[in-house]
């Protein structure tokens, strides 16, 4: 009985069932009104954290090839090491905005070109050493100098100078950045001592745990930091990060205990797995995306009414019912949505419209089918989207090839080589991050080879506009123009979908990252 | 004759019949397209759709039938290709002996100790993606192992008497791997027969896996396996019907190949009472 | 001394065998698109980054100069370090190798003598009902895939039952019985998959031999069929059993990556496929040559085993 009634507490909690209903089932069970009051409470009440025990995680993204050098990270488990052992100098809150870290205050100059950190003081090492600013500029020159070879070494170009004054360390740019702050959030530029010139790979920081076990691609354990600077977090004694990169492996270790929480639940088995006695899911949205992306330079796809076509047979809701069952949110064709500070609902939501697919599929004189790429690791779901596309294409006349290609190779073979493929963005604090990351004509990383020299300028002046309703209406109109002449085909946005035991206490949904920004370890507790 | 056929062959080969039929009629049979979406995900077996549908909202008794085309193909012609190399070459490097057997032998080590997964990938991602390809290389790589059973067995048949004889009457090689070698090593060569097919099917599923195998909207029967194996944790079917298929074909071959064993060894019983 | 003979005569073979293994795998892994640098830094990868990663890893030395001082560091025994994360690749396939040849054998002591006794079995009691449930039920195992054994087996004894973990990663503070336990689904998964290779093999080349005219004597002489078939028949029908059981003890070191995945069990498979996937050619070229080296070794015993047991071939004219 306890199992049902749970399960029926948690639709309430979740909006999916009223509490009057609730309660006359609950009722019929033959449960007491105050229990069945615990229970629609429980999930709710606001507790005092309880220190002690040993927090697991259930993660994929993580293999035997892991570096712990903050500077290589680039899946999830080295995203939640980072954020156990290490620090950053901000990070986003819950709210999308900025959370002091080892800065205390920051400020800029008027013209948004000079900034000052201030270093927190009485912090020290897991090493015993005290932090300085001296070891923030060491990190920061660590992952812009020449011989970076940083993952964050895009978002550190725009720095010209680093300097030290007394407790501060002032950052010169080389243009106005009203956003610098979000890009000190980087998770890759975790402060070390010296930089972590001397071992990179040590795991030293000043973080709320330090590193007992490194294994990688199995397992990483951690004790609690005694000395931890922050007095709100590291409440666990120990911490553990279990690698189950398989879905079924991972679901699977949650039902049984073997973990309290795992990272990503695929959407095909939410429902299944809400129906597990003593199992929450947490579904935050965030910024990430599923794309299907062109180059805009390349036949066919430099013709806009092919690009148009494609964007009409795309049927959105089908794939945000289907491949992401709900948990997630229509696209429309730019790579920014409400979960961005500046966003602007003046873009008109695309819909699918065979007829218009067809008007413009003719109108662009294209024959025979169109190749578009794919593979299993390109999004979870990618090459199912991908047949999904290929049918509602099929209702306008528009012959869509799916080429599924390996796995293995495909981020250095298809991806930003091959004219038409499927692809995810995980989004950036800020539309400026997103905007330059991939749609400036000279961006590493314009997968869609969108090059508008008008967009351009309009991105520049955004970067330096500190008047927020015309920044505001800047990217709005850049917006549009990516709408209608990019070579994005955006049909969903992907909430972050996670499973967290119910013994766990103190969970806060985050947009910025995966698993409360990286921090669930470090801030959940086990319910005693 | 046919009244000799013991009732588990019947039933071997009605049931693979029934299979074959599906699969060269399948776009006559099945009720809905390979691709059509028709209902949402993971439907319950219906009046409309009999075995419910699948992780996308497809018919899945649609989606088998035209698995078994794809699954049934490609796994005989690559069990054909590496039986008859296979067998080939095993016998030969036995009854040759010499440089011929040391440099085949070592040669086939040399592809079974490089790890398939690596093999597989660097062949299929470097030459052209099509059929021809794939059943080359599923059929190449599988015909080692046949190749090692072969041999083993005809090493010890080639020192029997009745091989000695032939040699002594001046019989040439072929003579002797055909007409000597081969009917005495055809009892475990027919067992391995009907196990390496289902392997074939298995190591098919593999490759789809590596996103090697075969284009979707096509799949094999592993491969839907594959694409609703969510749901094996919570008790949906939908996995279990591709599994249960390839269950029944596999267990249908072999109940072929059992009765094919049995005759050849009534057969030979007959011979070594000569 | 025949035997002794052909025994160096193969390991010299063997070594230069390895050494061709290790060429073709190098060859393979640079013929494979992308390369290590870009495979860590991934989507992050900025063209000036790439540039120094390459360069601290040695990357623009060329293919030839870097497969022979890899070859240089094997001749005294050094494997080197991972190219990924710095790892001394030694120590770290020590670790993986051990759960690897652990969960074999706990797969090969349950599955080989099973496999061979129900073999017999099966023979003693042909065309009846033994033999014929026997064979079905081995035959539906081995072709369902093995992925698909391993989550029924989760479903059934680790969520439903809770009898054994789901989750197999084993510690090396582990006691021998703790590992027993972590070890047992992944093992029966195995087990399961290699049990009606070996097991009709048995079959099928005993049922071979029984029909010789040697059988009809011990037969004749009043032999319980068991003893005939277990004494007389089984001895002579070694040799095909004996390559089919070695085929199979290497699978389950080389090929059980799948089970590795599922069970998150930290062997060498899913070592290999993480580094195959980074372009980490030391650890793969290492990986590879171990692998290799169980292939030969296994196929030499399996070759040396037939040659023995029957003395035709033991005493060539």
């Amino acid at each position: 009985m306890t199992d049902s009634l749970q399960h029926l507490g948690k639709l309430v909690n979740s909006g999916k069932l009223d509490r009057r209903t609730f309660m006359k089932r609950a009722a019929a069970m033959g449960a007491s009104v105050a229990f069945s009051n615990g229970l629609l409470s429980s999930s709710a009440m606001a507790a005092d954290p309880v220190k002690g025990g040993l927090l697991k995680l259930g993660s994929s993204g993580g293999g035997s090839t892991d570096s712990l050098d903050p500077a290589l990270a680039a899946s999830a488990v080295p995203l939640f090491n980072n954020h156990s052992w290490g620090d950053l100098l901000v990070d986003i809150a819950d709210d999308g905005g900025i959370e002091h870290r080892l800065a205390e205050e920051y400020g800029a100059s008027a013209d948004a070109k000079t900034w000052t950190f201030k270093i927190r003081k009485g912090v020290e090492f897991h090493n015993g050493k005290t932090l300085t600013p001296e070891d923030v500029v060491a990190t920061l020159k660590r992952h812009s100098g020449e011989e970076s070879k940083s993952g964050a070494l895009g978002v550190m170009r725009s720095i010209d100078t680093l300097k030290i004054d007394g407790d501060n360390v002032v950052v010169g740019l080389k243009d106005a950045n009203a956003d610098l702050p979000f890009l000190m959030s980087d998770y890759h530029l975790m402060i070390q001592p010296d930089g972590g010139n001397d071992d990179p790979t040590a795991a030293i920081g000043t973080g709320p745990y330090k590193m007992v076990v490194n294994e990688p691609g199995v397992r990483h354990g951690y004790e609690k930091n005694a000395n931890d600077w922050h007095p709100n977090r590291g409440h666990a004694d120990q911490i553990e990060i279990l690698v189950i990169n398989d879905d079924t492996a991972r679901v699977a270790a949650l039902q049984s205990g073997q973990v309290h929480m795992i990272e990503r639940v695929p959407p095909k088995i939410v429902e299944l797995v809400e129906r597990i006695p003593g199992v929450e899911i947490k579904s935050t949205p965030g910024r990430g995306h599923y794309v299907f992306i062109m180059h805009t330079d390349t036949a066919p796809f430099e013709n806009n009414d092919l690009r148009l076509a494609l964007k009409y047979a795309m049927n959105r809701q089908e794939m945000v019912d289907k491949i992401l069952f709900g948990y997630g949110s229509l696209g429309n064709d730019i790579p920014i949505n409400a979960a961005y500070p500046y966003f602007s609902a003046d873009v008109e939501q695309r819909s699918y419209d065979p007829d218009k697919a067809a008007f413009h599929y003719k109108k662009s004189g294209h024959s025979g089918s169109v190749v578009m790429r794919t593979s299993e690791n390109s999004f979870p779901g990618a090459v199912d989207a991908a047949q999904l596309f290929q049918q509602s294409c099929s209702a306008s006349g528009i012959k869509l090839e799916v080429k599924r290609e390996p796995n293995d190779g495909y981020w250095s073979e298809v991806w930003n080589k091959q004219p038409f493929c499927t692809s995810y963005w995980g989004g950036r604090p800020t539309q400026d991050q997103m905007y330059s990351t991939a749609y400036l004509s000279t961006a590493d990383w314009n997968d869609t080879r969108f090059k508008n020299a008008e967009f351009d300028n309009m991105l520049l002046a955004a970067r330096g506009e500190l008047d927020e309703t015309k920044r505001k209406q800047i990217y709005a109109d850049m917006g549009s123009i990516v709408h209608n002449d990019g070579g994005l085909i955006c049909p969903m946005f992907n909430d972050w979908v996670e499973g967290v035991a119910s013994a766990v206490g103190g969970w806060t949904p985050n947009p910025n990252q995966a698993m409360m920004n990286g921090q669930a370890l470090s801030q959940c507790w086990l319910k005693a | 004759m046919f009244r000799n056929i013991p009732l588990s062959a019947i039933v071997g080969l009605v049931l693979t019949s029934l299979f074959l039929l599906a699969a060269i009629f399948a776009p006559w049979i099945a009720p809905h397209g390979l691709g059509e979406t028709v209902g949402s995900v993971w439907e319950p077996s219906s009046a409309q759709y009999w075995l419910g549908t699948d992780n996308l909202g497809r018919d899945l008794l649609s989606r088998m039938i035209y698995g078994a085309r794809t699954t049934i193909f490609i796994a005989l012609m690559a069990t054909a290709l590496s039986f008859s190399l296979g067998t080939l070459l095993g016998l030969t490097a036995a009854v040759v002996g010499g440089w011929f057997d040391l440099l085949m032998s070592r040669f086939v080590d040399l592809l079974m100790s490089i790890p398939t997964l690596i093999f597989a990938l660097v062949v299929l991602s470097v030459l052209p993606g099509n059929l021809v390809t794939l059943i080359l290389v599923m059929g190449i790589l599988d015909s080692t192992r046949v190749y090692r059973l072969a041999r083993a067995v005809a090493v010890d048949i080639n020192v029997m008497e009745y091989v000695e004889a032939a040699r002594l009457r001046g019989e040439g090689r072929v003579w002797i791997v055909f007409r000597e070698i081969l009917p005495n090593a055809l009892t475990p060569l027919i067992a391995e027969l009907g196990l390496r097919f289902i392997f074939q099917v298995l190591f098919l599923s593999a490759l789809s896996f590596l996103g090697l195998g075969i284009q979707p909207p096509d799949a094999d029967w592993g491969g839907m396996v594959k694409e609703n194996k969510d749901g094996i944790i919570f008790g949906i079917p939908a996995a279990l019907i591709p599994a249960g298929a390839i269950a029944l074909l596999a267990i249908s071959v072999n109940l072929i190949a059992d009765w094919i064993l049995n005759r050849t060894t009534d057969l030979k019983g007959g011979r070594s009472g000569q | 001394m025949y035997i002794l003979t052909l025994l160096a005569k193969r390991l010299v073979i063997s070594a230069f065998l390895l050494l061709a293994v290790s060429a073709l795998i190098f060859a393979g892994t640079e013929v494979l698109p992308g390369d290590v640098a870009q495979s860590i830094l991934g989507q992050s990868a900025t063209p000036e980054a790439l540039a120094n990663l390459r360069r601290d890893m040695g990357l623009n030395e060329p293919a030839l100069a870097r497969y022979f001082s890899w070859l240089g560091g094997i001749a005294q025994g050094d494997l080197g370090t991972a190219l990924t994360n710095g790892s001394d690749i030694a120590d770290a396939i020590g670790k993986r190798l051990y759960n690897t040849v652990f969960l074999a054998s706990v797969a090969a002591v349950v599955a080989v003598p099973l496999a061979i006794g129900l073999g017999l079995l099966a023979v003693r009691f042909k065309n009846l009902w033994p033999d014929k449930l026997i064979s079905g039920t081995t035959l539906a195992l081995i072709s369902l895939p093995e992925f698909f054994i391993g989550y029924l087996m989760i479903y059934f004894v680790a969520v439903k039952l809770g009898w054994f973990p789901s989750v197999a990663t084993v510690y090396e503070s582990m006691t021998f019985t703790e590992r027993l336990s972590a070890v047992a689904l992944p093992a029966a998964t195995l087990t399961f998959v290699v049990l009606a290779h070996m097991m009709r093999m048995t079959r099928a080349t005993i049922l071979n031999v029984m029909q010789s005219a040697y059988i009809e004597t011990a037969e004749l002489k009043g032999l319980s069929a068991f003893r005939v078939i277990a004494k007389h028949a089984l001895p002579n029908a070694i040799a095909p059993i004996v390559n089919v059981v070695m085929l199979n003890l290497a699978y389950l070191v080389v090929g059980v990556v799948v089970v590795e995945v599922i069970f998150v069990y930290p062997g060498m498979g899913q070592y290999l496929v993480d580094h195959v996937s980074k372009r980490d050619v030391p650890v793969v070229q290492a990986c590879g040559l171990i692998f290799a080296a169980f292939y030969i070794g296994l196929n030499m015993v399996a070759d040396i085993v037939a040659i023995v047991a029957n003395p035709r071939i033991r005493h060539p004219r």
